[in-house]
């Protein structure tokens, strides 16, 4: 067993993993977040998309020790203390970009991350800044226009 | 003051956002593999890497030594478990169709590629796999049918070496008209003869499937949760195969993330998990992996579909026939053998056609089971309808909106009673292909592509037409008795006013993205006049919800939601008994708006739900006789189906240099009677279509000679993105379904449904003049390149 230090949505956590361990597995498994989904085992759907130092990274493709001394950000720490919404979370509550909600998590983090790295994006900036994202039920448009809502609110 | 206060605007119709939202924008959902259960024993498969073998030998011991895995069992260690019970198959749609014993884990013989031959189980997720990966299979391979045609050429390998073929039954629908279908034919101007290829698709809902069975042994209760779109179905079947007494047993589906037919099954592993944990007094779970998703769990489709059409000299057609081959895969799950007749009824599509002939012959091949998967039989019949449709056009000469015109069933002929034997409930096919025409601007596009043409260009452009009608609303239950189904088709509502007024309803279907906590809100604060964060709706725990029939074929609404509509109006009518004792008055007298209930003529005369509510908790003045409190249980059996329809309109450019393929405009207007919430309407349309188009352009569970799937990954198996997603423009028509008080109809599978022939339709079209008539499904680069190739006489 290898000992990790995360900071994980502004507390710093100290746990014990297998070397192996993936990040998503020890978030959800080990500190109890299961607010990151895993839909694939490929990297191919994003379900499991948080923020390393500020990044989204998909947290199956990393190992929870290739992390140790980072910042990581879940679908747990966006919304403000008071239970206010993340803009981000708020326009695809507003736009209905979400039906079941599995990738909505790893959604709603690359869509933060994406809209930070690049103000002003277009839809077709969006889309394709999303390609890494997979959602089986909304086809896709109000997940755009969500992104678009939130990007021109000056919602980060 | 007038007599009784205007009611407030109506939530039904409205753009309402979803309650269910928050917990899941949050990470506050749980899901199934959420569920933190300390101490229990994980599940890992071991599963056939053989499409067809005697399984000689399995060698556990690598694997047990590995730190947590405690054992390994092979199918015949399980076999007490279950006895002679076997996985259940619901829908034997003939006497003397073949169902062989499907065991939740092979003994003997493996008869595809993800057959369970062995169970490992383990301290943790990850021994598990470990544990699984490590046992050593002996297999001596048998010879393997994978595709459809071939396993009914002569000298067939058997898939099932006690039968005598591969045939599990063969179904037909034509009665006492094949002397007419025959003189149709022969005195037909125009006959289109094709063959169309629907390939396996695999469901891929974000969320894998996985269970978790979790035994209270001083009882002897199960609690099993599921990912499952039908606790209360999958609660009967499991013990009926365990002989767990069903009041022992309670299944819960917690958050599901998407099924799209998938989730509608019982399945091996919930039915080992079970089993186990009942053997051993511990919880003991299994979440399953994405590669192993694409061989476990049900696929899609998977027909071989021949369909002649014979039309007069104006292309008034005269009669339909069509002969399916439908690939049951190596077993029957839940539905699998009755997916082609949810079809069989409808490859008249939305037209006026007097003769019907449909035959299905379905047939066993060592790869996955087949069963439903979002639309079921009826985006099969779709396509090859609206496909045919289209050759037809090119036949008689005219457009396909002018051929289609031509043949719709006319607005003024419902109720219409179909040659294949349903009576349609309403539409106005043609008026809403004429609004579908008008947004696509079809003329536009027509001009644009021909400039293209004239150009030389090679990016060609190519318009796509498909108009659907299909049957939801599942289903009368006297009609599911006539197909031989095993169950009703009605669904349960319970509707409580508590002593504050706040509103408890209790649904028996299940939802897993569709919004029904929403929308059966805003129906009931209609009728009652309170709000509709008031409402709290209760489902998919057979604790809470012990009565429904669950989630599938776009019936929650028409059904669910229609016993949800009587429940709260049978409420009303004890409140208003009890309104009329309060105020002395006659029942008859009473209006009842807004939430109040008054006295007709006698304004002052009134008293509002809540001060009735509290009467009814307290019970101390009630009518003689009345029980207390208010509450109202319905169980809805529709007498009908309900037809949703539409007409979509595909625009694609295609480059024949490349032959790649984009959608670059999609038009649908739809009619799926009156809608509750458009904003919720619209996002299943638009999910809908991009599955559909998905279909067209890029899915396809590939299967190679020797039976291997190899795009069983999400990165060789091609789900689209928002890269690849065209943006929707969306319109509507209703006609109220008059099957139902609320006129609904259903639109969970409509874009599906649809979508796939208007792209394929599209794609034909700008290639048309190359000489290209047909383009098998996925319309890949590769593909479309040598369609135009082989029309141009060969690769060059």
């Amino acid at each position: 067993m290898t000992a990790v230090t995360l900071t994980v949505n502004g507390t710093e956590r100290s746990l014990d993993v297998e070397p192996r361990t993936l990040l998503v597995h020890a978030l959800r498994d080990d500190l109890g977040l299961t607010g990151t989904n895993v839909g694939c085992d490929s990297s191919s759907c994003g379900a499991c998309t948080v923020l390393v130092d500020g990044q989204s990274a998909k947290s199956c493709t990393m190992f929870a020790v290739q992390a140790d001394g980072a910042g990581i950000t879940t679908i747990e720490g966006v919304a403000d203390a008071d239970g206010t919404l993340h803009p981000m979370q708020q326009a695809f509550h507003e736009n209905h970009a979400l039906q079941c909600g599995y990738c909505t998590p790893g959604m709603v983090m690359a869509a933060i991350s994406l809209v930070e790295e690049y103000p002003g994006l277009d839809e077709n900036g969006v889309r394709h800044g999303l390609e890494g994202n997979l959602c089986r039920c909304t086809g896709y448009q109000n997940i755009v226009d969500a992104v678009l809502a939130a990007a021109g609110s000056g919602g980060d | 003051m007038t007599i009784t206060e205007d009611a407030p605007a109506g939530h039904v119709g409205s753009r309402r956002l979803r309650k269910e939202d928050p917990a899941l924008l949050t990470g506050e959902a749980k899901f199934i593999d959420d569920l933190a259960l300390p101490g229990a024993i994980w599940v890992g498969v071991v599963r056939s890497t053989e499409a067809h073998a005697n399984i000689v030998g399995i060698d556990g011991s690598a694997a047990l030594e590995i730190d947590g895995v405690n054992e390994v069992l092979s199918g015949e260690d399980l076999a007490p478990l279950w006895g002679e019970g076997a996985l259940p198959c619901a829908w034997p749609v003939t006497p003397d169709m073949k169902n062989p014993a499907h065991l939740p884990v092979a003994r003997g013989t493996a008869k595809y590629v993800g057959d369970a031959v062995a169970v490992v189980l383990a301290d943790s997720r990850y021994a598990a796999a470990d544990g699984a990966a490590a046992v050593v299979v002996d297999y001596e391979p048998l010879p393997a049918v994978v595709e459809i045609e071939d396993a009914v050429a002569d000298g067939a390998p058997l898939v099932h070496a006690d039968l005598e073929s591969n045939e599990c039954y063969t179904w037909g629908l034509w009665g006492d008209n094949a002397p007419a279908i025959d003189a149709a034919f022969a005195e037909a101007a125009h006959v289109v003869s094709e063959r169309y290829l629907q390939q396996r698709l695999i469901p891929a809902p974000m969320e894998p499937r996985g269970c978790a069975a979790v035994p209270s042994p001083a009882g002897g209760e199960l609690t099993l949760y599921s990912a499952t779109q039908i606790p209360h179905i999958l609660k009967v079947m499991t013990a009926v195969v365990l002989g767990i007494p069903e009041n022992k047993l309670r299944v819960v589906a917690p958050s599901v993330g998407g099924g799209f037919g998938c989730k509608l099954n019982v399945y091996a592993e919930e039915i080992l998990c079970s089993a186990l944990a009942m053997q051993r007094g511990a919880p003991v779970r299994w979440t399953e992996g994405r590669a192993e998703a694409a061989v476990s769990t049900i696929q899609g489709r998977g027909q071989v579909q021949h369909i002649e059409l014979a039309a007069d000299a104006d292309g008034k057609v005269t009669a339909v026939r069509v002969k399916l081959l439908a690939d049951m895969g190596a077993y029957l799950q839940l539905v699998t053998p009755g997916v082609p007749l949810l079809g069989g009824f409808l490859y008249h599509g939305c037209y006026d056609i007097p003769n019907y002939m449909f035959e299905c012959t379905s047939v066993f091949t060592n790869r996955t089971p087949t069963d439903a998967y979002r639309g079921a039989g009826r985006p099969e019949a779709t396509y090859a309808v609206e496909r045919a449709m289209d050759s037809l056009a090119v036949s008689v000469g005219v457009s396909p909106e002018e051929i289609r015109a031509r043949n719709f069933i006319g607005a003024d002929a419902f109720p219409y009673t179909s040659s294949a034997g349903l009576i349609f409930d309403s539409g106005d096919y043609q008026t809403v292909l004429d609004k579908a025409v008008a947004l696509a601007d079809v003329d536009g596009r027509r001009a644009e592509a021909a400039q293209r043409r004239a150009s030389g260009s090679s990016k060609r452009i190519g318009v796509g037409f498909s108009s659907y009608v299909e049957m939801c609303g599942l289903a009368p239950s006297r009609v599911l008795a006539s197909l031989d189904y095993g169950a009703g088709g009605w669904e349960a509502a319970t509707v409580r006013i508590s002593p504050t007024c706040k509103v408890q309803v209790v649904t028996g279907s299940t939802p897993h993205g569709q919004g029904h906590e929403t929308c059966w809100s805003m129906i009931v604060a209609d009728k009652l006049g309170v709000d509709p964060d008031d409402v709290e709706v209760l489902h998919s725990d057979t604790a809470v919800s012990p009565t429904g029939l669950d989630t599938y074929g776009s019936r929650s609404l028409a059904v669910g939601g229609t016993a949800v509509y009587m429940a709260t109006e049978k409420v009303i009518d004890k409140a208003r008994a009890i309104a009329a004792h309060q105020l002395e008055a006659s029942e008859d007298d009473l209006e009842f708006s807004g939430g109040v209930f008054s006295v007709r003529g006698t304004p002052e005369a009134e008293v509002p739900l809540a001060g009735i509510a509290f009467a009814a908790f307290t019970a101390h003045d009630l009518p003689d006789g009345m029980e207390p409190n208010l509450e109202a249980h319905v169980t809805y059996d529709p007498p009908n189906f309900t037809f949703p329809n539409g007409t979509h309109i595909a625009v694609v450019e295609v480059d024949t240099d490349t032959g790649d393929v984009d959608l670059i405009d999609y038009v649908a207007v739809d009619d799926c009677g009156v809608q509750i919430n458009p904003l919720i309407v619209e996002g299943q349309v638009h999910g809908g279509i991009l599955q559909g188009a998905a279909q067209a352009l890029y899915e396809d569970a590939v299967y190679n000679s020797d039976g291997q799937l190899v795009s069983a990954n999400l990165g060789d198996y091609l789900v689209p993105s928002a890269a690849e997603a065209p943006r929707f423009r969306l319109d509507s028509h209703a006609t109220p379904s008059p099957t139902n008080p609320m006129g609904v109809k259903g639109v969970g599978e409509a874009g599906t449904i649809a979508a796939a022939p208007a792209v394929i339709n599209a794609v034909v079209d700008a290639l048309r003049d190359l000489g290209v008539t047909d383009v098998d499904m996925p319309a890949s680069p590769q593909t479309v390149w040598r369609a135009i190739a082989d029309a141009q006489g060969g690769a060059s």
